[in-house]
């Protein structure tokens, strides 16, 4: 029962909602606009994916939107005002975000914090190093980016699979990948299910924290380096908030936020419920960006209590001990 | 733990001391007041004045955290009382605006300590609900606009004084010691402390802890919408989306800085307080150092890992750290 149920709702609720916009306004089943709801939360897809690893080990990671933001702003300086090979600087780039993934987990770890507010630290400090090198917006002009940028792969119905979108498709498929088949994610369950358990299992429970919260913070440099394609520039306020739009997506996607239990393909359709509800308010025209923020937090409730609900049945029978979500 | 202030706080003072005199150094004049037209002026005034949205923030924080939870949704309960309060403010009287703005605020933490203390969500959750859909809610209210408002009766409030100290101050005064009153005079406080140390062996003992964690839910919402009405009297408007934005970080911040364990089990409010206002004169010593305001989030950064580490539960306070140091590496 790993985590199946709640998916299959989420695939419910997205297809449910999407056939119901495309009742109002069919021109939004077109492969145009899931061309472009794609390309627009290529980011948060990635991001997502290393959230749903974060969280179904019982931790959380409040840092990625600044680390995001931080990325833009490094790699816009490093190509345009440094004159580093853009290549070079992605490189250098996902190794500091690695590095400093892995240090908040060997600080959560070693000091026995909670992950939340250690990462609220990493929030700031990235931020502020980001507000350090640049506070005004880095227009980019590299070529690699204008070709980045025009290369797409052309879908019937005239949609366009951009180069950004085909990346996020690609980690979201090595994200399932990394969680379902290797030792590395049967890992994060147990790690997720109790962290005494899964030390006294053999999970080596101080270098899979450091792991993971490297991995969240490798995929939020490479969120970023999107983020950068995306908008052609780098900007220290680029992404703020982001980290609060990825636990939505991987809470929507079924995934237990108390740990254990989840799958990186329902943190991929809650991407998708949230883009589309973005979709589907740019359609409409008259309703305000801000009821994307009220359907989101409903939908947030509808299934954290559902999840509440599916967790207190599950318990019932089992004898009651503190942490054992199974 | 029966006293107001407790005796440890030591720290939290001498760090206040400390950056007071920094702040001296870096601008001579900071410690210069001055009384004009009845009220004071000065930047220790300013210092205070700005800490107000803060410290009534980490008045209810402190409660909610010493439960052993926490409560990511103040910021936008900031912004939902401020925007009813701006526009209710021109057509109806300050009571009214008041008790509307308050009464959202209660509606907010009744709703939180609903989810927590009887749904039985993790605190981070429940809020985070609220956190998200508030900004919205507000923006509905003021719909996407910035509401401006003249009554001079919320202006006041926001800019007015009395005895000669501003009216922000003068509240979130008044709110530290009804606080303190009703939580430190009666056995509150106590019942809330054996809550957050252990939920399960309170309830078994015979603290109604849902009511304990009901009660302070409400509590802090009540105290962020006071905070959001002040914010809002400030500018003399109502922005839904950045009122009170990040602040409930800042919030967590000070009563981390005070001392109150994230674990619950135990709180200070006066030490909570003071924690506002020291991350308060670290922001104001950075802009008048002439330093970019950019530098507050790393300074913050810092503070927040240093204060986090003493905090640790392997290593209790200083002698933790030497003993590690000798040897006792990892």
């Amino acid at each position: 029962m790993k985590g199946l149920p709640p998916v299959l709702i989420t695939a419910f609720v997205l297809v449910a909602g999407f056939a119901l916009c495309a009742v109002q306004f069919p021109n939004i089943a077109s492969t145009r606009v899931v061309g472009n709801l794609l390309t627009d939360n290529a980011f948060l897809g990635i991001v997502a994916t290393g959230m749903t690893f974060v969280i179904i080990s019982g931790g959380i990671d409040l840092s990625v939107g600044s680390v995001i933001g931080f990325t833009t702003v490094f790699v816009a300086l490093a190509i345009e005002r440094w004159g580093v090979p853009p290549l070079l600087a992605f490189v250098a780039i996902l190794a500091l975000s690695a590095a400093f993934g892995a240090a908040m987990g060997a600080i959560i770890h070693v000091f026995d914090l909670p992950p939340f507010i250690v990462t609220l630290a990493g929030m700031f400090l990235a931020r502020g190093a980001s507000f350090l090198l640049s506070t005004e917006s880095v227009p980019i002009t590299a070529p690699v980016y204008s070709t980045v940028s025009d290369f797409a792969l052309r879908m019937p119905g005239g949609g366009r699979l951009t180069a950004i979108a085909i990346i996020m498709l690609v980690i979201v498929i090595g994200g399932v990948l990394l969680l379902r088949l290797t030792r590395f994610g049967a890992n994060v369950y147990a790690l997720g299910g109790g962290r005494s358990t899964a030390s006294l299992m053999g999970v080596a429970v101080g270098k899979m924290t450091v792991k993971i919260y490297m991995l969240s913070s490798l995929l939020a440099g490479i969120a970023g380096i999107v983020f950068s394609f995306y908008t052609s520039a780098g900007y220290s306020l680029s992404a703020v908030g982001v980290e609060l739009d990825s636990i939505a997506a991987v809470v929507i996607g079924g995934t237990l936020l108390t740990g254990g239990q989840g799958s990186v393909i329902g943190t991929f359709l809650g991407v998708l419920i949230q883009g589309m509800i973005q979709t589907y308010i740019n359609f409409d025209g008259t309703l305000s960006s801000w009821w994307t923020k009220i359907a989101t937090g409903v939908l947030l409730f509808a299934f954290i209590a559902l999840q509440q609900g599916l967790v207190a049945l599950a318990r019932r029978p089992v004898t009651k001990r503190a942490g054992a979500t199974t | 733990m029966t006293a107001l202030l407790p005796r440890r706080g030591l720290a939290q003072i001498l760090a206040l001391i400390v950056i007071l005199a920094v702040d001296r150094v870096v601008s001579p004049q900071f410690f210069d007041l001055r009384l004009q037209d009845g009220r004071l002026f000065g930047s220790l005034i300013d210092v205070l004045n700005r800490g107000t949205p803060v410290a009534l923030l980490s008045l209810g924080m402190v409660l909610v955290i010493a439960t052993r939870g926490i409560d990511l949704s103040v910021g936008a309960i900031m912004a939902i009382s401020g925007a009813i309060a701006a526009s209710l403010a021109d057509s109806h009287g300050l009571p009214v605006v008041l008790a509307a703005a308050l009464g959202a605020g209660l509606v907010c933490g009744l709703w939180n300590g609903f989810l927590v203390a009887v749904l039985g969500m993790q605190p981070i959750v429940a809020t985070l609900i609220l956190m998200v859909a508030g900004r919205g809610i507000a923006q509905l209210i003021t719909e996407g606009r910035i509401v401006t408002f003249s009554s001079p009766d919320l202006v006041w409030l926001g800019n007015g004084s009395i005895l000669g100290i501003p009216m922000p101050v003068a509240i979130a005064l008044g709110m530290l010691i009804l606080t303190g009153a009703v939580v430190r005079g009666s056995a509150l406080g106590l019942l809330i402390e054996a809550t957050g140390g252990n939920a399960r062996a309170s309830e078994l003992a015979g603290v109604g802890t849902r009511a304990m964690i009901l009660a302070v839910y409400v509590w802090c919402g009540v105290c962020a919408a006071l905070a959001g009405v002040i914010a809002a009297a400030d500018i003399m408007g109502a922005d839904a989306n950045n009122a009170g934005l990040w602040l409930e970080l800042d919030a967590i911040l000070a009563v981390v800085i005070g001392g109150t364990s994230l674990f619950g089990g135990r709180f200070s409010l006066v030490l909570a307080v003071l924690g506002a206002l020291i991350i308060q004169t670290m922001n104001t010593g950075i802009l008048l150092s002439g330093y970019p305001p950019e530098f507050n989030l790393l300074v913050k950064a810092v503070v927040v890992l240093a204060v986090l580490l003493l905090q640790s539960p392997k290593l209790s306070g200083i002698s933790g750290v030497v003993a590690r140091l000798r040897g006792t590496k990892p």
